[in-house]
């Protein structure tokens, strides 16, 4: 352990439901490093484009006759607060790459305003990622990402892209908005990696 | 600072305050020395680590106040009500005292020297604060980059910095316009929040090509920066931070 700060005996707002160095909030607090994109549903278009080239797309009509899942997850944002038990509705990312031939390791999720972050592929399938458009029963709004976010809820929110467009799959880790200027290139809250090196 | 640079492996080290200054009557000035700090660019930010004797910890992070010009790190912390560290910062904290911090961080929402086009800043309350140390940076620099900064304030006493931004705008190329929202002082008639108009007359237009630098709380934000897309700014050249609690509908 550290140094002891002289006069300090702390609040107690974490818990012990909640990853190292987190705090409760039952707010929704947005971050987001621009103004914020609004994108109009019948202009949203999402893809997935394969390491060989091959896109695959979905506009709105299209998104929204896949079947879709209700989600309940904890969230764990790099500035420290938490939220439990949050409340969406999305595509499953395995419905999404279904079809999707690819040896790929590697995704970059691409968000319309020209945020980009970096996945293992791995971390996507298995029930563990959606595109989401309802957060607690209503449209997800513009400020949190709306129409549609990305919603990988076991890693940093940071990695939980909003406005997303696309997919783009490669065999190498490239890094994306955040991970280039100092955050960490995975991002697991229960490891705390928060920043490069962590 | 190179990209290299910002992917750095950061490591917890130990300060010790120098020094405190009241900047208003929720918010202080704190003063570091660092022996083992990298440097930093203005916008930048840090954590700050606390630990109470039973090995509880609580970390937030906090903007860097201070250009750096090879020794100190200054921060200024507002008051947060309700908080968990902002008090201890603003309250408790004094001279002599140890203080553990990591950093720098973020490589967005940061103004270098050799950037030469204009720069506005727009900053709601606290939001000032990295603001404040890229007109620092600049000044150091003895840039003559034109910079504008709008700073909105509730009231002539919630105004951190006052009589450091009355010598930075004596510089020919730093303009400071104040915002007050609920209270002006006399002689100043305008009472309310910044809209296209107060833009339009103060700030660089999308013409001048700035770089503009948002930050405050995100209903602060939010507005500024849909006012300025509005106007026919780039959105790629409107970089903003927000904080606090969203005040929309969750």
């Amino acid at each position: 352990m550290g140094i002891v700060s002289p006069g300090f005996t702390g609040r107690r707002r974490g818990g012990s439901d909640l990853p190292p160095g987190q705090y409760l909030t039952r707010d929704f607090p947005v971050l987001s490093a621009g103004p914020t994109p609004h994108v109009l549903p019948e202009h949203w278009e999402f893809s997935i484009t394969t390491e060989t080239g091959e896109v695959h797309k979905w506009d709105w009509a299209a998104f929204q006759a896949l079947p879709s899942e209700e989600i309940t997850r904890d969230i764990h944002c790099v500035t420290r607060w938490s939220k439990l038990e949050t409340d969406w509705k999305g595509v499953s990312l395995d419905t999404l790459l279904a079809d999707v031939e690819t040896g790929a390791d590697f995704a970059m999720a691409h968000s319309y305003g020209g945020y980009t972050t970096n996945l293992p592929l791995e971390d996507l399938l298995d029930g563990q990622a959606w595109v989401a458009y309802e957060f607690d029963g209503e449209p997800l709004g513009a400020e949190h990402g709306g129409p549609a976010r990305l919603l990988v809820p076991h890693l940093y929110f940071w990695k939980s892209a909003k406005w997303v467009r696309g997919l783009v799959l490669s065999d190498t880790d490239d890094l994306g908005f955040w991970e280039s200027a100092g955050y960490h290139e995975y991002g697991d809250p229960w490891k705390e990696q928060r920043y490069a090196g962590d | 600072m190179e990209r290299t640079a910002l992917r750095r492996r950061l490591t917890w080290q130990t300060g010790t305050v120098t020094q405190v200054r009241e900047e208003t009557s929720t918010a202080r000035t704190i003063v570091l020395d660092l022996p083992d700090w990298p440097g930093h660019l203005a916008g930048q930010h840090l954590d700050v680590r606390l630990t109470a004797p039973d090995g509880y910890r609580a970390s937030r992070s906090y903007s860097i106040a201070s250009a750096w010009t090879g020794e100190g790190v200054e921060l200024t912390v507002e008051q947060v009500p309700d908080g968990e560290v902002s008090p201890y910062l603003v309250e408790v904290l004094k001279v002599g005292d140890p203080l553990e911090v990591r950093g720098p961080v973020g490589g967005w929402f940061v103004w270098r020297p050799e950037d030469t086009g204009p720069v506005q800043l727009i900053g709601g309350g606290s939001g000032v604060v990295p603001l404040m140390a890229m007109l620092r940076t600049h000044a150091h620099a003895a840039s003559t980059t034109p910079v504008r900064l709008l700073y909105s304030v509730r009231r002539p006493a919630s105004v951190i910095y006052r009589p450091d931004l009355k010598d930075l705008a004596a510089s020919d190329d730093v303009d400071v316009t104040f915002v007050y929202t609920r209270e002006a002082p006399p002689g100043e008639p305008r009472v309310g929040r910044i809209d296209a108009e107060l833009l339009a007359a103060k700030a660089f237009g999308p013409a001048d090509d700035p770089t503009t630098y948002v930050c405050g709380p995100t209903p602060f934000v939010e507005a500024v920066a849909d006012l300025l897309v509005a106007a026919g700014h780039d959105p790629s050249k409107v970089r903003t931070e927000r904080f606090g609690p969203t005040g929309g509908p969750r």
